[in-house]
């Protein structure tokens, strides 16, 4: 209808569940209430924490939906409700959440943009390790793999984003002091992902990304005063790069995915990826990397040959690409050792271009 | 020829890390909430944690306070004990000192100190606060500071250069360092535009600008304390999350453009740039000289450099990146075509061997 404002969105960045997002997102919304603002919660999760809960005193909140999935009932956030509701600001508690199969939207980061795109100001939730590009090293870091990803652009696209500290030791006396989770699963928790060198990690991670993020704003905004429009003074233009990622259905492509992009973020530079089809055998793998690739913004193309050396590298050069991003070709047999293998053809034949050949992230053996 | 730096820490360094891990044992501990500009919220922050402790059932006391506290803060002030500090005056000036000799005789379990930077006023026990602070924990009373980013010495350049000022008072870095646990108090500085309510202290940029380096100097300091932890658990290093780069130097590689390439993701990534080239006795002499200039490059650019030994090349390079927690290694292109039916080339080793970091080749010499 009305051709409104696209609503802000703040979200309150963590490294683990407990270190108190949830509770400084409604300390805030209760202050803007307290100044007049219509704030309703679309969905908060209590975990049982009671100063939490004290924090929801006098909100209107939304009525979740219930589904049934399985057998089973699962409340989601009900959408459509909170549209229609049509609050100045809704807070909607862990944006990394997979809505139960039969919902509208696949995750909760696509129901905040349908209610940005509404007008709606939104105040949410999430922890550093549901961040698509951290994946690999959170995993490596702490040996666990986090399902439930949101991708770097729609954290990027926050028009706000807030670090929530507290020390690992202070978060494991909470665990301890039966705060964060009950007593049985905080002690296992403790002994698990809570251990003081993963909250370390996982910290470091968070306050990086943070730092990531302000210095992108501080770029893409407009220069203070004067400066504006002209390069920026700080670092001397550098000539644009582009990355090329090659994929292929092997499992490790994701990894490539996540490790081109992020890279490519960094140096802003331009990022594409390209498979070279050779045969039908693993089209099912080679289009969910191609569609986890355009997930995360990353534009496609598909080039059919049976030399895919030649072919990445004629592809590379009519791109204009300035690095090509390439999985480890895998161990040949025997009575194939003497032929090239596809990393050592491209090196060859691109030796004009830089190469990055990316390694998996397994975990080392030690605690 | 310039040093070099050694890869194991000399005996100094350990005997230090024993002595420093021995004080501790019966020091009390630090706490420090950092900020990153002032009216961020910190003295709040230290001030309640002193609220719920003592709630909780520690025996909390106020050490100093900051002049012309907030309502929030008082409210908070007037259910704990507070120990006055002494009124001073020094030329013209005025000092609060903490007092010392009160707070020994009270002997608390946790001390709250807020303005971690004062200066106290020539003639006083310590010329400034946080030594005030160290004797505290030396005598096993924990204490929780404040501080702010102007505050900390080796950031004061940085801050000058975004806001034009320079806090006169500041503590070395190493105290925070010292410290058991520091938490960052984060706000957007629309925040703090909204809360101080005049827009003529420093605008939103620069505040973004102090808030970047705030937020990455608790990311040193939190790094530092993930790798003493490591290595006093003897548990071997992993990979980290900041981004390290090493660039591999070999006598006729393009130093130049893989240098530059590593400032810029160094720039980019605020992560570490090392170089290193393995020794070699047989090199010719022009090789040798162009080797040294890269070498003296690479130091001019403030790159860290390492001389490796080792029959090895290829060995050597991957023990000394898995060590150092390398994410991306940057390698020229051997410049000689690739022989595979000869074996595999000391690249197609080293990609093999690479074990959770990137391997980056770069072409030979100059490009058009």
């Amino acid at each position: 209808m009305s051709e409104g404002v696209k609503g802000r969105l703040k979200i309150y960045l963590g490294y683990a569940a407990g270190v108190g997002k949830t509770y400084r997102m409604l300390q805030e919304a209760q202050s803007l209430r307290q100044k007049g603002v219509d704030v309703v919660i679309g969905y908060f999760e209590s975990h049982g924490r009671l100063e939490t809960i004290a924090q929801t005193e006098g909100f209107e909140v939304v009525p979740r939906r219930v589904l049934t999935y399985a057998g089973s009932q699962f409340e989601e956030m009900d959408v459509d409700a909170v549209l229609r509701r049509k609050p100045a600001v809704a807070l909607v508690d862990e944006l990394a959440h997979t809505n139960v199969p039969g919902s509208e939207r696949l995750k909760r980061w696509e129901d905040v943009r349908a209610l940005l795109a509404a007008g709606i100001d939104i105040l949410t939730t999430m922890n550093v390790q549901h961040l698509e590009s951290l994946n690999d090293q959170v995993f490596h870091a702490t040996g666990i793999h986090v399902r439930e990803t949101v991708p770097d652009w729609v954290v990027d696209e926050a028009d706000e984003l807030v670090f929530i500290d507290l020390t690992p030791r202070a978060l494991r006396n909470r665990l301890e002091r039966g705060v964060v989770y009950a007593p049985e699963k905080a002690r296992r928790a403790m002994e698990n992902f809570f251990t003081e060198t993963n909250l370390t990690a996982l910290r470091e991670m968070a306050l990086r990304h943070t730092a990531y993020e302000v210095e992108e704003k501080l770029v893409a905004g407009p220069a203070a005063g004067e400066t504006a429009g002209g390069p920026s003074d700080a670092q001397p233009a550098a000539r644009a790069e582009r990355i090329l990622i090659c994929l292929t259905g092997r499992p490790s492509s994701a990894i490539l995915i996540r490790r081109g992009k992020r890279v490519a973020d960094y140096l802003h530079a331009d990022c594409l990826a390209v498979h070279v089809k050779m045969s039908e055998s693993d089209a099912e793998a080679v289009e969910r990397h191609m569609s986890f690739a355009r997930n995360l913004r990353i534009e496609t193309h598909v080039v059919q040959s049976s030399d895919p050396a030649r072919a990445i590298t004629e592809f590379a050069r009519s791109k204009g690409v300035t690095q090509i991003y390439m999985g480890r070709s895998l161990p040949q047999p025997w009575w194939k050792s003497f032929r090239e293998t596809i990393v050592q053809s491209v090196v060859r034949q691109a030796s004009d271009l830089q190469i990055t050949i990316v390694a998996e992230r397994r975990r080392s053996g030690t605690a | 020829m310039a040093a070099l730096n050694d890869r194991r820490p000399d005996p100094e360094e350990l005997l230090r890390r024993v002595q420093d891990t021995e004080r501790r044992a019966s020091r009390g501990r630090l706490k420090i909430f950092l900020g990153y500009a002032s009216r961020v919220g910190k003295s709040f922050r230290m001030f309640d944690e002193g609220r719920r402790r003592k709630e909780r059932g520690q025996d909390v006391v106020v050490g100093a306070v900051q002049r012309g506290v907030t309502a929030d803060i008082a409210e908070i002030l007037g259910r704990l004990e507070v120990v006055p500090s002494i009124a001073a005056k020094y030329a013209g000036r005025d000092y609060e000192v903490m007092d010392l000799a009160a707070l020994f005789r009270r002997h608390p379990e946790v001390c709250l100190v807020d303005g971690l930077a004062y200066d106290n006023p020539p003639g006083s026990r310590n010329p400034q606060r946080w030594q005030d602070v160290r004797e505290l924990l030396d005598h096993g009373i924990a204490v929780i500071s404040a501080v702010n980013l102007q505050h900390i010495r080796e950031q004061q350049s940085e801050v000058e250069r975004i806001t034009g000022k320079r806090a006169a008072n500041s503590i070395p870095q190493e105290f925070l360092h010292e410290a058991d646990e520091i938490e960052v108090v984060d706000a957007p500085p629309e925040a703090l535009l909204d809360r101080t309510g005049n827009k003529n202290t420093y605008d939103s940029r620069s505040l973004a600008e102090l808030r970047e380096l705030a937020l990455l100097l608790a990311a040193d300091v939190v790094d530092r304390q993930l790798q003493d932890y490591l290595e006093a658990h003897d548990v071997a290093a992993r990979w980290g999350a900041q981004e390290r780069i090493l660039v591999c130097f070999t006598a006729r590689s393009d130093a130049r453009e893989m240098l530059k390439s590593g400032m810029r993701n160094k720039a980019r990534f605020h992560g570490a740039l090392l170089v290193a080239y393995v020794e070699q006795a047989d090199l010719r002499e022009e090789d040798r000289e162009k080797l040294n200039a890269n070498l003296a490059l690479a130091k001019e650019l403030d790159a860290e450099v390492h001389c490796l030994k080792g029959s090895d090349f290829v060995q050597t390079i991957l023990d000394f990146a898995r060590e150092q927690r390398i994410t991306q290694l940057f390698l020229g292109h051997s410049g000689r075509p690739q022989r595979a039916w000869l074996g595999r080339t000391p690249v197609d080793r080293l990609i093999d061997g690479a074990d959770g970091f990137d391997v980056r080749l770069f072409p030979h010499g100059s490009k058009p």
